[in-house]
């Protein structure tokens, strides 16, 4: 067996600053999506500490849909309580900090100003199913892995556009 | 256009899905007859005013909607989900 070693999604890729936001990637450990099976979520929050609220996230979990959070970590035994699914390296994950309202709502078609902190939402970027949440780093965005390069390419370019647009008002 | 998906809320036309009339969620039954079956797959009224719709929260949290909407005004007049109405447990 050859010795193997874990890349990020875009690995090697500098962070990037324009229009004051800064675009990164972030690596995340063990995500699993835990759907919790009907009439059992109360009994899967109490395993979990919580489960999140639509449009939520509590703690390490981000809400994904009805029913169903991504555990940013390792699941305990939800047997006959969740479908618990591995999500490790599927995802990418990209972070923004800065002054990030005016990049957000070139981005996503939601109100920027309602990704308060604590915030998570099912909304796409462009045409990709997408995870945006703000924590008290700043925002992050989920996306299938498959699709890393494609969103750091879109946000990239609205963020030179959106330098050059400040650049032509003075 | 904007539709308020009752979990996610007030979101963009572009994050729904549209699939046609509510006829779709009532099915005969297995036995009901070649033109039960006929009217349910082919059948569609074409309202000049009030109609039902389903959409799929699509690049949302995906649920499916049955949307309320007036074809003459395109007022929304109700959005629901169809997992609450049938009754879907938490
Ligand atoms: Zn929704």
């Amino acid at each position: 067996m050859p010795e193997l070693f874990a890349k990020s999604a875009l690995h090697g890729q500098k962070p990037l600053t324009r229009a004051g936001v800064t675009l990164s990637e972030e690596v995340l450990g063990p995500i699993t999506s835990v759907a919790c099976f009907p009439g059992k979520r109360a009994l899967v929050a109490a395993q979990l500490g919580g489960f999140p609220a639509p449009n939520r996230r509590e703690g390490n979990l981000l809400w994904t849909g009805p029913e169903q959070a991504f555990l940013l970590g390792q699941a305990p035994d939800l047997s006959g309580l969740a479908a618990t699914t591995d999500q490790s390296g599927g995802w990418a994950a990209l972070r923004l900090n800065g002054e990030t309202n005016k990049l957000l709502a070139r981005l996503f078609p939601i109100d920027p100003r309602s990704l308060t902190e604590g915030t998570c939402l099912r909304t796409p970027l462009f045409h990709m199913s997408a995870v945006l949440t703000r924590d008290d780093k700043g925002v992050l965005i989920l996306v299938f892995r498959s699709m890393a390069r494609t969103a750091w390419d879109e946000i990239a370019h609205a963020m030179e556009m959106l330098q050059a647009r400040e650049a032509i008002a003075g | 256009m904007r539709l308020t998906c009752p979990l996610c809320g007030d979101r963009d036309r572009r994050e729904f899905y549209y699939s046609g009339s509510e006829d779709t969620l009532t099915r005969p039954a297995p036995d009901a007859g070649d033109a039960a079956w006929d009217d349910m797959l082919y059948l569609r009224t074409n309202p000049a005013g009030v109609t039902k719709d389903l959409w799929y929260h699509e690049s949302g949290c995906g649920s499916w909607l049955v949307v309320t909407r007036n074809t003459v005004t395109h007022e929304i007049l109700a959005t629901e989900r169809v997992a609450d109405r049938k009754g879907a447990p938490k």
